[in-house]
């Protein structure tokens, strides 16, 4: 029985008894309260979406909240001017083309070793899947310089890159997955080892090979880890700031959304108006992404609480 | 906008959504084919290297390796000359303003305190309180819905509340029409450095927006482990005369706080890596620095990567018992299995 249900069952004091109108009235306040608090966490993103739709002059002198009564003035001028003058048709291509193969990459070889971490035995394993479990902690500042030197000497910057008609953020690929692995291995490895392993006895005995097992049973049973880890790593690596700051933020045409929009907070004197249109544009995927897989989302959260 | 690109681009489009996972499929086929032409006794030993190299690979390269690396250069000048502490007394010298004290101070003692206690009573009282109300999916997912949207719109949708205008202008911003409303001057919570120059509101400030990003998180834990508690135990009490109150402080708490702890690393985490909040909002002025910043500006403005190495592993050091923490309460747990 959860606690809702044993706080329920509480009320049963006599109607119109003093006890009765104490509970009722603590009904009232936990009511006020909660709905209270969840106005105030609602208010900063209802009132940057509303200024987004503001004319200039109307965001200039008075704030969000004289737009909810009349006369309504709203306009998609901000809309207009930013998509005229910045280029986010780029950013967002970039942010994707940045985030997909920044999930992809680091769930699949997760799952290729979190495999073999929870059924195979090999020497040092146990000491290894430590070692990912410290990581876990580690700040990612203390590799950027060594990786971008590596990258510089050996000629993974955009400009090679591109001059080699390969996609220009492979360097960024391989950093996210680096710093999303720790994290996704030990997930995956603790919901591997959690299936039967009668399983894949049975299976072997029928003669299925590994990449069957993997492939056959394996992976459609952790279709929910899988799931609310692509989930996480897609948000995570889409809302990135920092990471792609340091390896392509020098770069606008191959930067994703975040660097772009961090670069109009910075150069938006005047036109600060247009931010609140970028940054709800911003959040348009990440909202879609959240609210259509919540569940999973949640759930990942859940499974293992610590990201690196 | 020109939208044209997702067109012209298509085909890298293509490569890269198909190409990638193709390439990590054909290894992993590939691998095992060549595994199944080996002797039989030779097969246990390579297969596990085959499917968990490409992880250690990586994590090696871009990780373990880097992080090493870094250890070596702090202890060196930009030109890789063997300079002993000197980085380090750079970084610490003038204490308590010059260097890197601020940033420190701004990390190790401010945000890690603040933000850690504000999102676990933020996260404790959410989840507390909605689990008494019939509509609490609805809440909490309003709540949660921040923990989507980049720390870069969070910075900006909250540059927005905290927004300032002198006194006597109108006040656009949600806080200060508030402020002015009950008759107190206008804050410029960004900029003012309260109390003497110390800075603690605007950096509370900062902290502020960051624990509204986060809460969601800690509550949708706590709130997971409140769940798992037995009615029968919280009915037990109560049947004893025991007020909410005390059911909370005597049964509720005590029984959450392994919860409690693992969320707590968590977050004490997330505080010593505070970059894109104070990136936006404040740019590290106003006495606002962090060390991920510091660490940042050294690096790109500066051109000074010995120095940005010994503020990261400044940045290390104070993660160390946290790391500590994590691989023993995981030990303890895998002993238990």
């Amino acid at each position: 029985m959860s606690v809702a249900a044993a706080a329920r069952t509480e009320s049963t004091a006599a109607f119109g008894s003093m006890q009765w109108v104490s509970q009722r009235l603590g009904r009232i306040v936990l009511h006020v309260v909660v709905i209270g608090l969840t106005l105030a966490w609602v208010v900063p993103t209802l009132g940057l979406v509303i200024s987004s739709f503001r004319p200039f002059s109307a965001i200039a002198t008075s704030g969000w909240w004289a737009a909810i009564s009349p006369p309504y003035a709203f306009t998609l001028d901000n809309y207009n001017q930013l998509f005229a003058q910045s280029n986010l048709g780029t950013a967002i291509f970039n942010s994707f083309m940045v985030s997909v193969p920044s999930t992809v990459i680091p769930v699949t070889i997760a799952a290729f070793a979190a495999y073999a971490f929870a059924w195979m035995k090999f020497p040092a394993r146990d000491w290894i899947f430590l070692a990912f479990v410290g990581l876990l902690a580690v700040p990612l500042q203390l590799t950027f310089i060594p990786v971008l030197k590596f990258y510089v000497e050996h000629g993974i910057t955009i400009e090679n890159l591109t001059a080699l008609n390969l996609p220009p953020w492979v360097g960024l690929w391989l950093a996210h997955a680096g710093y999303g692995l720790p994290f996704s291995t030990y997930l995956l490895a603790n919901f591997f080892r959690a299936l039967p392993s009668d399983l894949f006895e049975s299976a072997e005995i029928d003669g299925a090979g590994t990449l069957t097992v993997f492939f056959r049973i394996i992976l459609p049973l952790s279709v929910p880890a899988l799931a609310s880890l692509v989930i996480f790593q897609f948000l995570w690596v889409w809302n990135d700031l920092l990471v792609a700051l340091i390896y392509v933020g020098g770069s606008p045409e191959v930067a994703p959304l975040t660097v772009n929009l961090a670069g109009l907070t910075n150069s938006l004197g005047q036109g600060y108006q247009l931010l609140t249109a970028a940054a709800f544009f911003s959040m348009i995927v990440p909202l879609v992404v959240f609210l259509s897989l919540q569940r999973y989302f949640v759930r990942g959260i859940l499974a293992g609480s610590v990201k690196g | 906008m020109d939208f044209s690109i997702l067109l012209s681009d298509l085909p890298t489009l293509v490569v890269v959504i198909v190409g990638v996972p193709l390439v990590l499929a054909a290894y992993i086929v590939g691998g095992e084919f060549v595994v199944r032409r080996l002797p039989d006794k030779n097969r246990p030993q390579v297969r596990p290297w085959i499917w968990v190299g490409p992880a250690i690979f990586l994590v090696a390269a871009i990780l373990f390796i880097p992080a090493i690396f870094t250890v070596i250069q702090s202890f060196q000048d930009n030109h890789g000359t063997f300079v002993g502490w000197q980085n380090y007394a750079n970084q610490l010298s003038d204490f308590p303003s010059g260097g890197a004290w601020i940033a420190i101070r701004n990390n190790i003692i401010i945000w890690l305190i603040f933000y850690t206690l504000f999102v676990l009573a933020f996260g404790l009282a959410l989840a507390v309180l909605f689990d008494r109300v019939p509509y609490e999916t609805v809440v909490k997912s309003l709540i949660f819905m921040p923990m989507a949207i980049s720390s870069v719109a969070l910075g900006v949708i909250w540059k927005f509340m905290f927004w300032y205008q002198p006194l006597g202008s109108a006040q656009t911003g949600t806080l200060n029409a508030i402020v002015t409303f009950f008759h107190h001057d206008p804050v410029a919570w960004l900029q003012d450095q309260w109390p003497n120059g110390l800075a603690v509101l605007n950096n509370l400030a900062l902290i502020g927006a960051a624990t509204w990003g986060i809460t969601g998180f800690a509550m949708v834990i706590l709130s997971a482990a409140l769940k798992g508690i037995p009615g029968e135990l919280l009915e037990a009490a109560r049947v004893d005369g025991a007020g909410e109150i005390t059911v909370f402080r005597r049964v509720i708490f005590p029984l959450m706080m392994p919860t409690i702890v693992v969320v707590g690393t968590t977050l004490v985490i997330f505080a010593l890596k505070a970059f894109d909040v104070v990136y936006v909002m404040t740019n590290g002025n106003y006495n606002t620095d962090v060390l991920a910043f510091r660490m940042y500006n050294l690096l790109y403005l500066s051109h000074n990567p010995a120095g940005a190495s010994a503020v990261a592993i400044i940045l290390l050091i104070a993660v160390v018992p946290v790391l500590i923490f994590n691989l023993r309460q995981f030990r303890a747990v895998e002993a238990r299995r």
